[in-house]
């Protein structure tokens, strides 16, 4: 079940440095929102705040609400934890635990709560999330052998599996394709296709063909100059943001001016 | 200009005006190197068999210098190494050229250090291992320990009228017990230290000062060590405890006063290994929603854990050599004591000592010595043993990686 994420007047900090200042935006449940812009300007600290994920660093914080389905995920006495279950998370790097078997990856989500689950459940488990991530005929033969072993688009749909496994209500990407070919990026694009029949998905991307293909709105997020704070430039329609943007600097991102 | 030294205009060549590559160049292609019939690319380099020439030629020409000054084979190896070095360099030079000699001079040089590093290390084994093995030999030295050995025996061991009598079974078992208390006692506490340092600190003042802690301890001396540990045993057990005076000296004093030794090795080796866990693992377990005590629980420890096991292993094998400490605080015995909370404990270290310094007959310090040896050969071995362990921990714990 798919939930909608609002920001109002956020504003992120890194100890007293302000990343990004003042974004208001409005995600929709089950859409595929993406955040375009250039290096530094903040998308990915933004997109770290919506699980807060920002604090992991030490002296960061945030200004500002972030409603989840109406509720604010930085009001006092909400647990990260909580959030970060109900949001989940793929980066840029494929990063699968090097300790455990593929099988054991995807499941990592309940086994390393502690949750105990049947032989039956936890199976069912491992094939519907490898199937959600398009990954199950590749793997289904070497589910004990360990993750690592597998190519980078493998580990990186493998870590789309782990991430879906624990059946979040969003998921958050940050670059997923930017270290695999064209091909894995292909299969992970497809994959966000259908995701966002299930989830509410916000995918950070430098490419911008990937995110005219895959999102139905994007964000363009933009930066003043070095020391700046980024801000949002732009949040609307993928279609008006590529084809009709409002603002000049849009127009020149997107038409390749500049960036 | 480049086309003006091109080897194959003989004219420059004759003018003197290249420099000393282009001139090897040349000599590669219609130097000597094409007379043996050689590739193009080959051609100009000195024969493979010409190391072993000059080795042989160095070996007779230092055999006839030592024949004048009189012969010894510690003097004709030295000599034949000079030489050798010397004469390579020389060849080279006329063969090849400059740049070649000086590679292989200091290819030579180094090799040369590291033969002569070798050689403490051979002639320690080969000592220990020589005298040793008739200790380790002598049958019931593991099963027996020195109750009932005393001067007599030993007198008539020497004289021949007993075998070796008496063996160590009591300074192994201390040895054990002690090490494996201090092992138990030092793990939890600098795993926990180091995982604190890491995983929880964040840097602040506490951990800074943990840390230039940490290292003063790395260089404590050991014996202040066992010092310390006898002084806190004796505190504990007469002031507190109200026992009998001497009542701290016991197996246990001596775990505490190495523990204070391997603590310090194991949170800086444990924080090494976590540090080199990839933050990426920490967050992408954060990201499914995992509590931080379980992410360092169960993502980083297991992947840090073959570092950490072997890290620990060499802390053992760091301190069950040691024997100041154990000294001023185990004591010294003759008969085997497996209980670590009451009475004196031998350990290998301190019966090695004992047996030289103390040997059990005076008179006739012959058997003492070769049970000192027998033992010397023991304590190698089982740090030899914990290297090994400490290498197959590692091999066993690593991440399974590829596998495709």
């Amino acid at each position: 079940m798919a939930k909608r994420i609002d920001a109002v007047d956020l504003n992120v900090y890194y100890g007293k440095f302000l990343a990004v200042e003042g974004v208001n935006i409005n995600i929709e449940p089950k859409s595929v929102t993406a955040f375009i812009g250039p290096s530094g300007c903040g998308k990915t600290t933004f997109l770290r705040t919506l699980n807060r994920m920002h604090e992991v660093l030490p002296g960061s914080h945030v200004k500002g609400n972030v409603l989840l389905d109406g509720d604010d995920i930085y009001a006092p006495g909400v647990d990260p934890v909580t959030i970060r279950s109900q949001v989940g998370m793929v980066f840029q790097r494929p990063n699968p635990f090097p300790t455990m078997s593929i099988r054991d990856n995807v499941l990592a989500g309940f086994k390393l709560n502690g949750k105990r689950m049947s032989k039956s459940d936890s199976d069912a488990v491992v094939e519907k999330s490898l199937r959600g991530a398009n990954l199950w005929n590749e793997v289904k033969d070497r589910l004990e052998k360990p993750g690592s072993g597998l190519s980078g688009g493998q580990q990186q749909r493998l870590c789309i599996a782990r991430t879906i496994a624990v059946e979040p209500a969003v998921i958050l990407m940050d670059e997923p394709c930017s270290a695999l070919d064209p091909i894995s990026t292909l299969a992970v694009e497809d994959l966000i296709n259908e995701l966002k029949n299930q989830y509410t998905v916000v995918i950070v991307t430098h490419n911008m063909q990937q995110a005219a293909r895959v999102s139905e709105k994007t964000a363009f997020f933009n930066i003043a100059g070095t020391g700046k704070p980024g801000k949002l430039i732009e949040y609307a329609e993928t279609s008006t943001i590529f084809n009709n943007p409002s603002d000049q600097a849009t127009e020149d991102y997107v038409s390749g001016r500049f960036g | 200009m480049i086309k003006e030294q091109t080897p194959s205009d003989p004219t420059k060549t004759a003018a003197g005006e290249l420099s000393a590559d282009v001139t090897d160049v040349k000599n590669a292609q219609q130097g000597p190197g094409r007379r043996h019939g050689r590739s193009r690319l080959t051609a100009g380099q000195k024969p493979r068999w010409t190391a072993w020439a000059v080795a042989g030629g160095a070996l007779i020409i230092a055999a006839a210098l030592m024949a004048l000054i009189g012969f010894n084979i510690a003097g004709w190896l030295i000599i034949t190494a000079i030489l050798y070095v010397v004469a390579m360099y020389v060849t080279t030079t006329i063969m090849e050229n400059r740049r070649k000699a000086t590679d292989g001079l200091w290819t030579n040089l180094i090799v040369g250090s590291f033969l002569i590093a070798l050689i403490p290390l051979i002639s320690v084994l080969w000592t220990v291992i020589s005298h040793g093995t008739p200790g380790l030999t002598a049958p019931g030295f593991f099963a027996s320990d020195m109750k009932g050995v005393t001067g007599i025996t030993d007198q008539k061991t020497e004289a021949g009228d007993l075998p070796l009598i008496g063996g160590i079974k009591h300074a192994l078992m201390g040895t054990l017990l002690i090490t494996l208390a201090a092992t138990i006692i030092s793990v939890p506490i600098g795993l926990l230290t180091s995982i604190y340092l890491v995983e929880y600190s964040n840097d602040n003042s506490l951990s800074k000062v943990i840390r230039f802690f940490v290292d003063v301890m790395t260089g404590i001396p050991s014996i202040v060590a066992g010092l310390f540990a006898s002084g806190l045993m004796m505190f504990i057990c007469q002031k507190i405890l109200q026992m009998p005076p001497g009542s701290n000296v016991m197996g246990f004093s001596a775990a505490v006063g190495l523990s204070v030794l391997m603590i310090p090795v194991v949170v800086r080796s444990t924080e090494e290994m976590l540090r080199v866990v990839p933050n990426e693992l920490r967050e992408a377990s954060a990201a499914l929603g995992v509590r931080k005590w379980r992410t360092t629980l169960k993502v980083v420890l297991p992947t840090a854990i073959s570092g950490i096991a072997s890290g620990i292993t060499l802390a053992i094998a760091r301190v069950v050599g040691e024997t100041a400490p154990i000294l001023v605080t185990a004591g010294v015995a003759l008969s085997t004591n497996f209980n670590l909370f009451k009475d004196w404990m031998m350990t290998l270290p301190v019966f090695i000592y004992r047996q030289l310094m103390n040997p059990t007959a005076p008179m006739a310090p012959t058997a003492s010595e070769e049970r000192a040896w027998g033992a010397a050969l023991v304590l190698i071995i089982i740090v030899m043993l914990l290297n090994l362990l400490a290498r197959v921990v590692a091999k066993i714990f690593a991440p399974k990686t590829a596998g495709r």
